[in-house]
């Protein structure tokens, strides 16, 4: 879903003025990077994981309908069904569908980003049905009608007084006396308000990490066990991938699964990982009777083959967020989009469009550090930079700021006139500066004075005293 | 429906200028997901001797904050839980897993235990079940659904209790894989298949780990060793 | 002045140009210790990364070609800045995918381009330099050259061998700064709170100098401590590899 990716500035600048918000990002902005190193050290076959995990990935995406289809067919065979979806509106649509053949009132949901995607909560809720989301963050930010913050961490920007209040707010059976101090507290406090619901629900709904061919499977990895009462307890569960999520087999599928925990929490595998094929099957005591998948495409058959392809590798660890400096500066909701930081920053413009997410792939430093921690090897600094090309050249990108790399460009190729002009700007700036050795502000550098100095030059270039030495040579 | 269906592959396809796959292409593909080779495993995990894969099981999930008791018999598993029981505090009742593994055990020997068999219901408080297979890499349970396994014995109870047989404990997952391909291909797919490491767990509240987010607060696995030569299995 | 068989074209930067060319001079005085001989065409401006970075490939290019042409004939092309190393070595292959002749001028551009600390320590083995300076510094890591060079461990050899320096690691000195050339301008309330939190990180190692290999985060750091009126110095690591540090004033402070 889209929220707006437009007002990014001004989103970040409410995200750095908020307090609660900046203690809980720093929490995570060391808690996650810790733990992943630690992890990292412990499997020393990592990188050569990576590569592996590159490769399959690759080489799956690269025969993507064969193995739709492969898989398709595997469902079918497990007695399960599949609903492709072009688009947001035509995968609520067969969700919806799903869940009207049913009579379903009330549905539980795994936490999924697909879902969210597609906007699937407000959907339902306009057609008569609850949806509740079981996993504690999700379930969180719904009760206050927040999007996720964080595509592994949907309530990473809250800190805990603030969900004590939420749960004042929505649990009308709550003593007040009852302590919600203790991050224990809230957990018991959830654990009990969910339980029923689980068992109450007429349809469970949850994504998938992978979906594999060779035995029509999805696959989910949770920590809460969320996920897996979600998929066992109702009548019908229902799987809701991006096409993406295909990996051949459960050999690819653990070569992909021991990057993905270390990558996400530091975790040596995450507490549940769960292989779904079919409904019940005879003589079984639980699981749904009905198991369906909608497969969604939204724009992303349209990235194969071209220069964002890559992004299609994404497992979803949330490493890029976790080690990014802006992601963890401003916080996801500044992104304005579901996916937030480098990631988002390459797929959300991808998914909604470069006019409405055109902040996004310029808001970053190119520090490099998401690349470098990404499990999939995704460059996503170069593919952010592509988008700005997209934008340079569909002249997208603002008229002054175009004119003044063209400038730029025009000195920067003419060396006889390039070198005088420095020479000029440096005497200047220096003779303006020299005193200080300092600018508090500058015409034309309001962006950056607003917020710092700018040191004062030398006052002679260096060419300007190269070619002196050398005739003094 | 098929028209999504047509225009997702087809636009697949355009991606890439071809059509679907020829035949000896999809052949070959096919083949390999018919082979399913590995790839490559963790030092760790590749080829360890039974006495160092069960020390790097018990390790890893302890680590996951499983806790890990080891008997020598299979007999012993009722006094074993029943104490177990005791000692944290818990009634004396259990929902078992129908399975001809468990069922055959002594459970006379401990009259005061209540057992009931059968799936998880609410309010249930200690499940026992068996497992498929262990997974030393990471400490790490095999459990499958199926009609003496019902899965929500895994996840409804608030201490699940898994016995597990010293020979069930392989090194990867991919020695897991084969396990269940071959259980496959007698007994039919499961339904599902439960990849199991430690106890329920959340850290969605300020990074702080808490146990028992909605699933098993507690999990117990007795670990039963019978100490036989090695080659004996 | 050893002339050796080793000439070095010096790609001085544009900041360096602009800025401060006693960075400039500082790495002609190393590399020269070094054993090479440096010169620095009149023909540079600029590696072209503004353009690239900003999205206009085509300017970049242009400027690339440039580039590649001034500096085709040097044994090696010497560079005082992580990130303008990493442009050339990185990233001037990838402009000329569809033109095999001016990749392969690029390819062999990048191959022998380097960051000076890099170059001086990976490539002449020279590990010691003549300078002293009595101060307990902290070092803060460009993040093109740290990982787009893989450039770590050379600095600190070097400054290892500085008389009465004391290095103090910095916590979180892979951490980005803030600057990200044009991004310290577009988005300054972002670049703000980084390079705030860099310099809390810089006054909490207790060191009296920051030091890096590249001006553009110098810049950004040295404002910020200025802004803030820390005593803590802003200096390019080249300043005090030869010895220059002693006589010339910090980034920033009054001439």
């Amino acid at each position: 879903m889209l929220l707006n990716s437009r007002d990014f500035p001004a989103n970040a600048r409410e995200g750095l003025g908020n307090p609660t918000l900046q203690k809980a990002l720093s929490m995570a902005r060391t808690g996650f990077p810790e733990k992943r190193a630690r992890a990292i050290e412990r499997l020393p076959e990592f990188e050569s994981l990576r590569e592996k995990a590159r490769a399959i990935k690759e080489a799956t995406l690269a025969n993507l309908d064969f193995y739709l289809e492969t898989y398709e067919n595997k469902v079918l065979a497990a007695g399960g069904k599949v609903h492709w979806a072009r688009s947001a509106s035509e995968a609520r649509e067969a969700v919806l569908a799903i869940c009207r053949s049913v009579g379903a009132k009330t549905v539980t949901k795994g936490k999924s980003m697909v879902a969210e995607e597609v906007g699937l909560n407000p959907f339902l809720e306009e057609n008569g049905i609850t949806p509740i989301e079981t996993d504690l963050g999700e379930y969180i930010i719904q009760l206050r009608r927040e999007p996720p913050s964080h595509i592994i961490a949907p309530a990473i920007h809250l800190v805990k007084e603030e969900v004590a209040q939420s749960f004042r707010e929505a649990h009308r059976e709550l003593p007040p006396q009852r302590p919600l101090s203790e991050a224990r507290q809230l957990c018991d406090e959830a654990r009990a308000v969910l339980r029923p619901r689980f068992l109450a629900a007429d349809a469970g709904i949850t994504g998938a990490n992978f979906l594999v061919a060779e035995t029509g499977s999805s696959l989910i990895v949770t920590n809460e066990g969320n996920g897996d009462l979600t998929q066992l307890l109702p009548r019908v569960h229902i799987v809701m991938a991006s096409i993406e999520k295909l990996v051949p087999t459960l050999e690819d599928a653990a070569t992909l699964l021991r990057l993905l925990a270390r990558s996400a929490t530091g975790q040596e595998f995450s507490a549940y990982t769960t292989l779904s094929t079919g409904p019940r099957r005879e003589g079984d005591e639980d699981g749904p009777e009905a198991y369906h998948v909608v497969l969604l495409d939204n724009g992303r058959s349209a990235l194969l083959g071209g220069e964002f392809e890559d992004i299609l590798r994404c497992i979803r660890c949330a490493a890029c967020l976790n080690h990014c400096p802006v992601y963890t500066a401003v916080g996801g909701h500044a992104y304005g989009t579901v996916y937030p930081g480098p990631m988002g920053a390459v797929l959300s413009p991808a998914l909604f469009g470069l006019e409405e997410c055109a902040h996004l792939p310029n808001a970053s430093t190119f520090c490099g550090r998401c690349e470098a921690v990404c499990p999939m090897q995704i460059p996503l600094p170069k593919m952010m930079r592509g988008w700005r090309e997209r934008e340079f050249t569909q002249k997208k990108a603002p008229a002054v700021a175009r004119a003044a790399l063209r400038l730029w460009a025009f000195f920067a190729l003419r060396p006889g006139l390039y070198h005088p002009f420095a020479r000029i700007v440096a005497r200047a700036l220096f003779a303006a500066g020299a005193r200080r050795g300092r600018f508090r502000s500058l015409l034309f550098h309001s962006g950056w004075t607003a917020v710092r100095d700018l040191p004062a030059p030398e006052g002679r270039t260096f060419h300007h005293l190269w070619a002196k030495r050398r005739k003094g040579a | 429906m098929s028209e999504p269906r047509e225009e997702i592959l087809g636009a697949i396809r355009r991606a890439f200028k071809r059509g679907a796959l020829a035949a000896e292409a999809a052949g070959e593909l096919s083949r390999r997901l018919a082979a399913h080779p590995r790839n490559p495993v963790p030092q760790r995990a590749a080829a360890l001797e039974e006495e160092d894969r069960l020390r790097l099981f018990v390790a890893m999930a302890e680590e996951a904050d499983a806790r890990v008791s080891q008997l020598d018999s299979l007999d012993a598993v009722p006094a074993a839980v029943a104490e177990y029981l005791a000692r944290e505090n818990l009634p004396a009742e259990i929902v078992m897993a129908p399975d001809p593994m468990l069922e055959a055990l002594p459970w006379k020997r401990e009259p005061l235990l209540a057992i009931r068999r059968g799936r998880a219901e609410a309010g249930d408080a200690v499940s026992l079940t068996p497992a498929f297979a262990a997974i030393a890499e990471t400490g790490t349970l095999m459990l499958i659904s199926g009609a003496e396994t019902p899965t929500s014995l895994n996840f409804l109870p608030d201490t699940h209790i898994v016995v597990v047989a010293a020979r069930q404990v392989v090194a990867s997952y991919e020695e897991g894989f084969d396990l269940l391909r071959a259980a496959a291909a007698e007994k039919g797919w499961p339904r599902t298949v439960n990849f199991v490491t430690g106890p329920s767990r959340t850290a969605d509240i300020e990074q702080t780990i808490e146990l028992g987010a909605h699933g098993p607060r507690r999990l117990h696995i007795i670990l039963v060793g019978e100490r036989e030569p090695a080659g004996k299995k | 002045m050893a002339e050796t068989g080793v000439r070095v074209g010096l790609f001085v930067t544009c900041l360096v140009d602009l800025f401060r060319p006693s960075v400039g001079f500082a790495a002609v005085k190393l590399l020269e210790e070094a054993g090479c001989s440096v010169e620095a065409p009149f023909a540079q401006t600029c590696c072209g990364q503004p353009s690239y970075n900003s999205g206009d490939r085509q300017s970049a290019t242009r400027i690339a070609e440039k580039v590649i042409e001034t500096f085709a004939d040097y044994d090696y092309v010497v560079v005082p800045s992580g990130s303008c190393a990493g442009m050339i070595r990185r990233h001037y292959p990838g402009l000329f995918a569809e033109d095999a002749e001016m990749r392969a001028r690029a390819e062999a551009l990048a191959a022998k381009t380097y960051e000076l600390t890099s170059f001086l320590v990976g490539v002449r083995g020279f590990t010691r330099v003549k300078a002293r300076w009595r101060k307990r510094v902290t070092y803060h890591d460009g993040c093109s050259g740290l990982r787009e060079l893989g450039v770590r461990d050379e600095p600190r050899t070097l400054l290892a061998s500085v008389e009465g320096l004391a290095l103090s690691e910095l916590s979180g000195a892979e951490t980005c700064c803030g600057f990200g050339g044009s991004f310290a301008v577009k988005y300054p309330d972002i670049s703000d709170k980084m390079v705030a939190d860099k310099v809390a990180d810089i006054a909490a190692s207790g060191a009296e100098a920051v030091l890096c290999g590249d001006l553009g985060c110098l810049l950004n750091i040295a404002g910020k401590l200025c802004r803030l009126g820390r005593a803590v110095e802003a200096r390019h690591v080249a300043e005090v590899l030869a010895g220059m540090a002693e006589e010339l004033p910090p980034i920033g402070a009054p001439g």
